[in-house]
């Protein structure tokens, strides 16, 4: 109940909430119009996107106290982990959408 | 003015998450649609690095750490990305799945160890249990972020291990109905923490960090290679909803903006794959597709026919002369590697005035678009590339199909015999052409492993061997011609 009552009266949780509610249509829109040749490289944009939790990583990884070394450890874990799903999921998909760019170059010469 | 322009970056970070996805759903603008998200993505991090301050106004201190993690992580990311093989591209992305998920999961670990060490002592001294004093919204951020993204975690580790053949399948009776108890005793386990606060917090919370690590593995352990996409995909989700609870966490827009957005479209993506394979989502999530009993049921009910075999020089005859040939791709053609020798294929019957297209079952492959992916590799033109209901409109006027490294796509079981474990699912017809070619390895089943009727057809015949050097020698049968 504390939870619930939370959510509600805390403008800053109802916000968030209202976001989160806003991201769900968001979402469901863009992906519903896809045609089926661009679902692999969509899902690995969406994975390279979901990435985004390395800032949450920098943010624990800045707030850990400098004496406490598991935190630190396991900070720096998460920092090279997050960076690894962010810049191996864009280049992932970079490289396979260069595949399309590169044939369209080679139609129009 | 300077504390503006964190939560603007954020903002340009969330808009250029939304942009970057809408625009990767259309193939011109796909790519520069990535590179918005890169781009919005590395302003919201460093202005994360330099502008963020706690509410006492603190910044953030550690940069060697978090610069040291930035660098190693963006050099082994590039490396990796840029060396994998196209065929190993749905691993790939799983295992960058599983780095998004253990980071989620990392996150929650050091949130509930600074809320709950250090200030102990002083509430026993109290009378009073420390963990009564965290927030409610605050811990249930922190333990459902740690379970879900520990479960995709375990379960991309899995997925892509199986992908890559390191693992097997696995599964035992009643796994479905442990599968569920753990689930259960996980909700149970979280909602009694949450909820009363035992003294022995510490202990419950890595308890449910285990079985959640152990639920992602036995989650993924027993399903079939036919769902793998459908598995990576929903992990995918789950990764980005933990993402997104990281948000709550922050209180931080662009978290919450991109994790969710993930996640719902992750979800779409996911059910609109499990509608491909006419298969229910829950269906999937008990994981049950590919088991034991549903394979080995299905194939040792029905004797083996007898399948007639073509030889090279045949097939170069009967696709030379044909007016309309139709390709069917599958996994096979992306082992071989056999993209490029395939589009030789196409563009020398296409001299000889003979119509190439090409037949994609949605779910070809080992990921949605697989296909698209590699043949967009080799430079086949995009409007050559039929979807299925093109090509089963076309397949009554084609006269030469050709089956490459495809099985389940193409089993007319999913048509006919009710008992099969595909039964339901829309195939290509192939049937209704004049002509089925088949090159395979050998006979035996698919990824799924469900016995073939197609092949002991009378109108098909077997071609045997590996895709690119059936190719290769087709190429030059047809250059002699």
């Amino acid at each position: 109940m504390d939870f619930l009552n939370n959510l509600f009266s805390d403008p800053a949780t109802y916000r968030l909430l209202t976001i989160v509610i806003l991201s769900i249509f968001l979402g469901i829109e863009v992906i519903s119009r896809v045609p089926s040749v661009l679902h692999t490289p969509l899902m690995s944009g969406a994975n390279a996107i979901h990435g985004v939790v390395i800032i949450g990583a920098i943010i624990v990884m800045g707030q850990a106290p400098s004496d406490d070394y598991v935190a630190l450890i396991l900070g720096f874990l998460a920092v090279v982990l997050g960076t690894l799903n962010v810049v191996g999921g864009f280049v992932v998909t970079d490289r396979m959408l260069e595949m399309f760019d590169k044939k369209k170059k080679g139609k129009k010469a | 003015m300077t504390q503006i322009l964190l939560p603007l970056s954020y903002l340009i970070g969330s808009v250029t998450f939304i942009m970057g996805l809408k625009m990767l759903s259309h193939p011109d603008s796909a790519r520069k649609g990535n590179m918005v998200a890169a781009v919005g993505m590395t302003i919201a991090i460093i202005a994360t690095i330099f502008l963020y301050t706690d509410e006492a106004g603190n910044k953030l201190g550690n940069y060697a750490w978090i610069f040291g993690g930035l660098i190693i992580g963006s050099i082994v990311g590039t490396l990796a990305a840029k060396k994998v093989q196209m065929t190993a591209m749905p691993e790939m992305v799983s295992l960058f799945n599983g780095m998004g998920g253990a980071c989620a999961m990392l996150i929650s670990i050091i949130e509930f160890k600074h809320h709950t060490t250090g200030v102990s002592e002083l509430y026993e001294e109290a009378g009073a249990s420390v963990f009564s004093t965290i927030p409610g919204t605050l811990f249930i951020t922190i333990i459902v972020g740690m379970v879900i993204g520990s479960v995709s975690f375990a379960g991309s580790i899995i997925a892509w291990g199986k992908l890559n053949g390191k693992i097997k399948d696995f599964s035992f009776n009643g796994q479905h109905i442990l599968n569920l108890l753990l689930l259960g005793v996980i909700t149970a386990l979280t909602c009694y923490i949450i909820i009363s606060r035992p003294d022995n917090t510490t202990m419950l919370f890595y308890s449910v960090l285990a079985l959640a690590l152990v639920y992602g593995i036995f989650f993924v352990l027993p399903i079939g290679g036919a769902d793998m996409p459908v598995v990576i995909s929903l992990l995918n989700s789950f990764t980005g909803v933990a993402a997104a609870f990281g948000g709550f966490l922050y209180n931080n827009p662009v978290m919450l903006t991109g994790g969710i957005l993930v996640g719902s479209a992750g979800t779409i993506l996911t059910i609109l794959m499990c509608k491909a394979m006419n298969r229910s989502l829950k269906n999937v999530l008990i994981g049950s597709f590919g088991g034991n009993k549903a394979g080995g049921g299905a194939a040792g009910s029905k004797e083996q026919g007898t399948y007639k075999e073509i030889s090279l020089n045949d097939t170069a005859t009967l696709m030379a002369y044909a007016s309309k040939v139709m390709i069917i791709p599958g996994y096979g053609l992306a082992v071989a590697q056999a993209q490029h020798a395939c589009h030789e294929l196409e563009k020398l019957l296409n001299e000889k005035d003979v119509e190439v297209s090409y037949g994609i079952h949605p779910v070809a492959g080992r990921m949605p678009g697989h296909m698209n992916v590699l043949l967009a590799e080799a430079d086949v033109s995009y409007d050559k590339l039929l979807e299925m209901e093109d090509a089963n409109d076309q397949m009554g006027s084609t006269n030469v199909v050709f089956i490459l490294g495809a099985n389940d796509v193409v089993n007319p079981a999913a048509k006919e015999d009710p008992s099969s474990p595909i039964y339901g699912m829309p195939i290509l017809e192939v049937e209704k052409a004049e002509h089925v070619i088949v090159n395979k390895r050998s006979m035996k089943p698919g990824y799924a492993g469900i016995e073939n009727e197609l092949f002991f057809r009378p109108k098909t015949s077997m071609l045997f061997g590996d895709a690119k050097k059936v190719l290769q020698d087709l190429v030059a049968e047809l250059k002699q011609m």
